[in-house]
């Protein structure tokens, strides 16, 4: 199948190193700490944060730094086929786990010892690109919640179809079964936290399509500052002096 | 925009707009950058020494947020006020909170901080009004002064040792809160002042501005000692009529008049309408807005309305802009 046609377009009409339209916002739930919506294009994630708060069971807390929980799902009305999947499933506890360890790697745990922060993810539109959706919504809950952290951390995926370097697929690139580079990185730091990747690819290609996720990473990031800043600056001026 | 998940039409949402914009361009003047986002840059005279201090890191040499708030600065401290963030405790600071467990010689509160708040069972007065050493008969009547679930008003002691938060209740004012309804807000918005208890006499209510952002809002009780004598009545009362029949004593103590609890009602919606719309939290605008929804003869319900929110916001900028005039 063609993926990118010879005008150089993309099967949504997109330039290959073009991203989908980013869209976020903040403070959707009301009862939690910390809330945000996170689109990308048609990949639509919401996040919740709770905490820091009391540990829940006692034999995790830790006297020296916050344990970090997340839980990742996926709504029954996301994809296309209406599925009933079992909850706890293999690929949701990958996802929990990835997305976990990303966020607990930025988080300054040690400033908030013996208490406990929950992280609740869920796809309400799955479009490809959840893993990175995730991963972003969840920072700007994160830093929503006032949570002390190192860095924000964003993140895209690429990949390589048709011999071109693909920024951001959507859910028909994906499944298209080619290499699938998810990328997560500290934008300040310029350090990487998550490097994913099915399928193989060549040493130079890699170079390439892991250059262009990083990219991608940033411009996410500068979006990301800007709606955050933005969200401040109207709970500042509304509280008054 | 937080909060305002409201249904607006379209000339209230112009009117919201206009009010909210004429309250940013109020502000703008005073303090133009100095609202940072994580990992932000913060821009010091770096010949000066400064003193980092909370949501700030180093990093390169240079200093950097790790928090969105506002940065705040004190001398050659240098720190980021957090905004929305879980309530960080500060001593002295007054606070209502729930009890979640009853523990040996303790309670466990939750307070809207990182871990459970510890009120110790000798750090509060008994109810008799006697300073004693506490004996195992009042640890085992523990559950007769608070229960699980009871909101009860303290202070914040310090930090033990171990990093658990204490508090204590060393007054009459302190203790069980009752009749009355509790409210969560965000702690950005309370204002911290000298005064956080507040009786209200022409409608008989009590306000407590907890600086954790629990606010109380109930019938007003007279501060009095529970005399010893008066306990042994009440125990007495309580002997005669076993069962489940309220006596008349307890039915006038559960027993609130209507209009007290309309004004409950009233002053609560009041400040659910300025924690939605993110305004600060003092007794005077909550008296403005309270009176702002007498004179428009809205009923209470109708005070979570859009339209009233839009008012208010709108009443909030001209307040602002005329507080500025003076100046």
């Amino acid at each position: 199948m063609e993926y990118v046609n010879p005008e150089g377009l993309r099967l949504d009409g997109r330039r290959p190193m073009e991203m989908r339209q980013l869209r976020a916002e903040i403070g959707v739930v009301s009862k939690a700490d910390g809330s945000a919506v996170f689109e990308m294009g048609n990949t639509k994630v919401i996040a919740a944060v709770y905490g820091p708060r009391e540990v829940q069971n006692r034999s995790q807390q830790m006297n020296d730094q916050a344990l970090v929980r997340c839980e990742y799902s996926m709504a029954n009305f996301s994809t296309g086929d209406r599925m009933r999947k079992p909850k706890g499933d293999r690929r949701s506890t990958e996802i929990s786990l990835v997305i976990r360890q990303t966020m607990e790697a930025c988080i300054l745990t040690h400033l908030m010892p013996r208490s406990q922060i929950d992280i609740f993810v869920q796809v309400l539109q799955a479009d490809g690109g959840t893993r990175s959706a995730c991963i972003n919504a969840a920072t700007l809950a994160l830093a929503d919640a006032g949570i002390p952290m190192r860095d924000l951390v964003t993140s895209c995926s690429a990949g390589f179809l048709n011999g071109t370097p693909l920024l951001d697929l959507n859910y028909v690139e994906d499944s298209a079964g080619g290499p699938d580079v998810t990328v997560g990185i500290l934008p300040k730091l310029d350090k990487v936290t998550l490097l994913q990747m099915d399928a193989k690819l060549a040493m130079d290609t890699f170079e390439n399509v892991m250059q262009l996720a990083t990219e991608g990473c940033k411009a996410v990031a500068t979006y990301i500052r800007e709606i955050l800043l933005e969200h401040t600056k109207q709970l500042e001026f509304r509280r008054g002096l | 925009m937080r909060g305002v998940q409201l249904s607006l039409n379209k000339g209230q949402k112009l009117r919201l707009e206009r009010a909210l914009d004429k309250l940013e361009s109020l502000s703008s003047k005073a303090n133009s950058d100095a609202s940072v986002t994580v990992a932000d840059d913060i821009s010091v005279n770096y010949e000066d020494a400064i003193l980092k201090g909370h949501g700030t890191t180093e990093l390169d040499g240079r200093v950097v947020a790790t928090l969105c708030g506002v940065v705040e600065r004190v001398n050659k401290l240098v720190y980021v006020r957090a905004l929305r963030a879980r309530y960080k405790p500060e001593i002295g600071d007054i606070i209502v909170g729930r009890v979640i467990e009853v523990a040996p010689k303790r309670w466990r509160l939750e307070i809207n901080f990182s871990q459970d708040a510890v009120l110790m069972l000798s750090s509060m007065n008994l109810p008799d009004g006697i300073q004693r050493r506490r004996t195992a008969i009042d640890e085992l009547n523990m559950r007769s002064i608070f229960e699980e679930n009871d909101v009860i008003c303290a202070e914040v002691r310090g930090f033990q040792h171990d990093g658990c938060l204490h508090l204590q209740a060393r007054s009459q004012k302190y203790g069980k809160l009752k009749t009355g309804q509790l409210l969560t807000v965000p702690p950005y918005i309370v204002k911290k002042r000298k005064q956080h208890f507040h009786y209200l006499d022409q409608y008989g209510i009590d306000l407590i501005l907890g600086c954790n952002g629990f606010i109380w809002v109930g019938e007003h009780v007279e501060v009095r000692d529970d005399m010893v004598e008066d306990q042994i009545y009440k125990s007495d009362q309580e002997n005669l009529n076993s069962g489940n029949t309220l006596s008349s004593n307890e039915i006038e103590e559960t027993y609130t008049p209507l209009d007290t609890r309309q004004h409950i009602c009233r002053i609560a919606n009041a400040i659910r309408v300025l924690s939605t719309l993110g305004f600060m939290i003092t007794v005077e605008l909550i008296m403005e807005i309270l009176n702002l929804s007498k004179s428009l003869n809205l009923d209470i319900h109708e005070m979570l309305g859009g339209e009233f929110h839009v008012l208010v916001a709108e009443k909030e900028a001209e307040r602002r802009s005329s507080l500025t005039k003076k100046r």
